[in-house]
């Protein structure tokens, strides 16, 4: 870098701190850094370098909305164009947070607007919005483009016809997985006649009609649309006309594949998918099976991602589409694919590197199918790239996971829920221990880590010990007391984010993290043992942390039933709910 | 009654408003609770002797009561644990005809409660021993986001009875996208509006006698009697005797074929293949019209024909006869 070249610099001046180059020679160069990582760490190089990045920065990302105030944000970065906030905590997703919790981006909005009138992306994560901020993205911000949801709640369809009627330039709708009020597909009826900018366009979640004409209309104007996940109500016939439209789709999420084409439809729909030869992703599928699958087979020679999520196949249903997609990197399923689905990922996509396997059916105890260790092992003796795993089973070996990473060393994320909470290895009714031992021990990069299973100190221990880089932990029914989360706290430098429920921890081991939550986005412990006392000596001994606490009702007085803790320069909230009490 | 009665009075939110319920704070899961649910499930758990499983089944189930034809089971928070259509097999169709919350005893609703009396009884013990152990008790457990929980439970096998819920999405009832999915042949008529109500792919369990572990089949991937029993004699065949014998009577079809009529289907094997239909009763497979099976099939049951003897009297007269084809 042009940096090193610059030794003729008189020492003095360095000593001074002055920067031997022009500002905007600097703040050239710093532009070029899009990682927020290396942005962090450049602006703490000494002031120059900071004013140097806070002007140059474009992308803002924040990962805990309430750690800033949307003031502290403006008046650090003035040349924003684009903002990513997460919000509640992630164990909102799974009811564990109740309504009204707050992470409201109308705060954020309210200061955007005076602050960064040409805002083009907002990126949101498990926060609220109300259809009027949509409105206002839509009226206040001339330049927007880009507007991401995902986990989301608070508005309706109404705000996304808020979002096409205004947004002139807008080239990016991508609305995913939302508790969204679905009033009926005619938002995007509200996409002007002459508006052609769109680029993606995802409403794969939303459940209601949209105007197919419209949709086609949309799709025929739209030259430079990537990007296209239609919903469930979207059929087969249909779903050609649009292929017809936008043949250089890299993205595709298909609707229903109910087998419902006449043999002259289905012929166009083959040929509609041979020319889509771009696409490199696809999802949807709903009710697909042996029938209609085949006409997708010519458009999965460059497929790098299938979600399989939505499709329930079974095991030879999948085995024959993957013998299609050599090049797959990531696959999602549901366990409909069973152990015999596993080993063909395993013998037909070399080039794996991320696996999720969801339960189609998480709650049927009487019925024995979905995946089992069987499956996982035969696809980590085929794919030796894997790297991210999230595994749903009802059983599980100690000694099954000790193979798999062996097979496959190199796991970043690892992901394992035996669904069974507190269940042993069922074949030595041990505890899963081991297993995630032999993760921690093997798996040096691992950053990512959630255990499962019956667990006792032992597994903290190892943690603690071993996992050096481990930055996200999740933690369910498991442990046998103190010991084991004070192990995590004081092993784990990388620690970012811990969220416990249902675990035996009680103020001992959240005390024992006092110096540690300083330096992580949060902590989140429902049904322990923590105690309000142990709560507020927190808040007391740490001002810069936020200790908020949720009491189940009927709960005596001093349990501390959920408790969130996280790091702040702003301050308590002020939008807590009365609900969420600020220790 | 009592116990109806006051619940009753709790009464109030539709338990299927919205995407997005109260879910989980102080009081929400009673009050969140829509009066058909309590209504209906008053045959129940009027018959339900313990008071205090009582009132913990009303606290729980009426989530899953109400989650049954619904999305928004999995929002009701602490207190809900999050059930399915089959763990309330008889209540999930009273369920839809709720679309009035005013008059919560229509007739359709109070004859059918009736009807299942004994039958949901049953099903009730049944559900509530199926709560008392695993995964079903705990909320926000396994860790499945709220969103996809919901698409499971609407992809989870539920009695269309057409009455939906306006909560529900249109895209949940199946009634007129059944007879399609049928007649392969039939050529599209290019009306979009038809193909709204589509019905996710819909498995339903399958138990057969003497073996201990169940399956599951996926109905909508067949579209004759033929089909189905053909997969589950697949399914089935390792350690029964079905002894097919080769007939020229299966018909081929573009969706998943049979190749012989089944042994299944005929009465002429150990084996009888039932179903239990959208009100409790058991029947013998193969009596209606592939579509209405579809709409009211509950799940199968692989019985022995020995023990099929309450319908038995087709069975007799069905030996050797070929199965009618469907409309």
């Amino acid at each position: 870098m042009n940096l090193k070249r610059n030794k003729e610099s008189p020492e003095s001046d360095e000593l001074n701190g002055v920067s031997p180059f022009p500002d905007e020679v600097l703040e050239r160069v710093l532009s070029l850094l899009k990682s927020h990582k290396d942005r962090s760490s450049v602006s703490l190089v000494c002031k120059e370098w900071y004013n140097a990045e806070r002007w140059s920065r474009t992308h803002v990302f924040i990962g805990n909305c309430y750690s800033v105030s949307p003031e502290i944000v403006a008046r650090r970065f003035p040349n924003i164009r684009s903002v990513t906030l997460k919000g509640k905590p992630r164990f909102s997703d799974f009811n564990l947070v109740p309504m009204n919790w707050g992470a409201d981006v109308r705060s954020w909005l309210d200061v955007f607007a005076t602050a960064y009138p040409f805002l083009e992306e907002l990126r949101l994560k498990r926060m609220t919005i109300t259809d009027e901020s949509l409105e206002s993205l839509g009226r206040k911000f001339p330049n927007f483009k880009a507007l991401s949801l995902l986990s989301c709640d608070g508005f309706s369809t109404d705000g996304l016809g808020a979002i096409a009627t205004h947004c002139k330039n807008l080239t990016q709708l991508d609305i995913q997985e939302n508790g969204i009020d679905d009033l009926g597909g005619g938002w995007l009826s509200c996409f002007p006649e002459n508006f052609t900018s769109l680029e993606i366009l995802n409403f794969a979640n939303l459940n209601s009609d949209v105007n197919f004409e419209a949709l086609e209309r949309l799709v025929s104007r739209c030259k430079s649309l990537k990007v296209l996940k239609v919903n469930k109500n979207i059929m087969l016939d249909q779903l050609q006309r649009l292929l017809v439209h936008a043949p250089r789709l890299m993205e595709l999420g298909t609707g229903s594949f109910l087998p419902e084409l006449t043999a002259c439809q289905y012929a166009e729909l083959e040929s509609a998918f041979n020319n889509c030869k771009n696409l490199h992703t696809l999802s949807g599928l709903w009710d697909a099976t042996t029938l209609y699958l085949p006409a997708l087979y010519p458009a999965c020679t460059s497929l790098t991602f299938l979600n399989l999520n939505d499709a329930a196949l079974q095991s030879g249903e999948l085995a024959k589409l993957l013998a299609h997609c050599p090049l797959l990197r990531r696959l999602w399923v549901l366990d409909t694919v069973e152990d015999r689905g596993l080993e063909a990922v395993g013998s037909s996509c070399p080039l794996l590197e991320e696996l999720r396997v969801f339960p189609a059916d998480p709650f049927d105890q009487d019925i024995v199918h979905g995946v089992t260790e069987s499956g996982f092992i035969a696809v980590s003796y085929g794919c030796p790239k894997l790297h991210y795993v999230l595994y749903f089973c009802r059983q599980m070996t100690n000694a099954a996971v000790a193979t798999i990473v062996q097979n496959c060393p190199d796991f970043t994320h690892f992901r394992l829920c035996i669904m069974d909470p507190g269940q042993p290895d069922y074949l030595t009714n041990e505890p899963m221990d081991e297993a995630f031992g032999a993760v921690v021990k093997t798996c040096t990069k691992l950053q990512r880590l959630a255990v499962s299973g019956l667990l006792t100190d032992l597994t903290f221990e190892y943690i603690g010990n071993y996992a050096k880089n481990l930055e996200t932990l999740s933690v369910a029914f498991a442990g046998s007391g103190d010991w084991g989360m004070q192990c995590v706290l004081s092993g784990c430098p990388k620690l970012r984010k811990l969220e416990i429920r249902d675990c035996p921890f009680g103020n001992a081991a959240l005390l024992s993290g006092l110096e540690k939550y300083e330096s992580m986005r949060s902590l989140w412990m429902s049904a322990c043992n923590v105690t309000m006392n142990g709560c507020r000596l927190l808040a007391r001994e740490m001002p810069r942390l936020n200790v908020e606490v949720m009491k189940d009702e009927e709960s005596e007085d001093s349990q501390a039933d959920k408790v969130y803790v996280y790091r702040t320069v702003a301050g308590p909230r002020t939008d807590a709910p009365p609900f969420v009490l600020t220790l | 009654m009592e116990g109806v009665v006051g619940i009753t009075g709790v009464g109030g939110v539709g338990g299927g408003g919205g995407g997005v319920s109260s879910g989980g704070s102080t009081s929400g899961s009673m009050s969140t609770v829509s009066k058909e649910d309590n209504l209906v499930m008053a045959s129940e758990v009027s018959s339900y002797p313990d008071e205090s499983e009582l009132e913990l089944g009303l606290g729980l189930s009426l989530g899953g009561g109400g989650g049954g034809g619904k999305a928004v089971t999995v929002s009701w928070g602490q207190f809900a644990r999050i059930l399915t259509a089959k763990d309330f097999p008889s209540v999930v169709s009273h369920c839809s005809a709720s679309s009035s919350s005013s008059s919560p005893s229509s007739s359709s609703s109070s004859s059918l409660s009736k009807a299942n009396f004994s039958a949901g009884t049953k099903r009730r013990a049944e559900s509530v021993a199926a709560a008392a152990s695993g995964v079903n008790q705990v909320v926000g457990w396994p860790p499945i986001r709220a969103y996809r929980m919901n698409s499971l439970v609407n992809q989870a096998k539920s009695p269309a009875t057409g009455d939906f819920n306006s909560t529900v999405e249109k895209s949940k009832s199946k009634n007129s996208v059944v007879e399609k999915t049928n007649i392969a042949s039939e050529k599209y008529n290019g009306n979009a509006k038809e193909k709204r109500h589509i019905r996710t792919s819909s498995f339903v369990k399958v138990n057969m006698d003497g073996k201990p572990i169940g399956r599951k089949v996926d109905l909508t991937a067949h579209n004759c009697y033929e089909a189905l029993a053909q997969t589950l004699e697949d399914m089935f065949c390792k350690s029964t005797t079905f002894n097919g014998r080769r007939s020229s009577g299966g018909e081929s079809d573009v969706m998943i074929g049979a190749r012989r009529p089944s042994k299944l289907l005929d009465g002429s094997s150990e084996f009888v293949l039932t179903y239990e239909d959208k009100e409790g009763d058991w029947m013998l497979v193969g009596d209606v019209p592939w579509g209405m099976f579809l709409s009211s099939v509950k799940r199968l049951r692989i019985m022995r024909t020995a023990d099929a003897n309450g319908l038995a009297p087709r069975v007799q007269e069905r030996n050797g006869k070929q199965r009618t084809k469907p409309i």
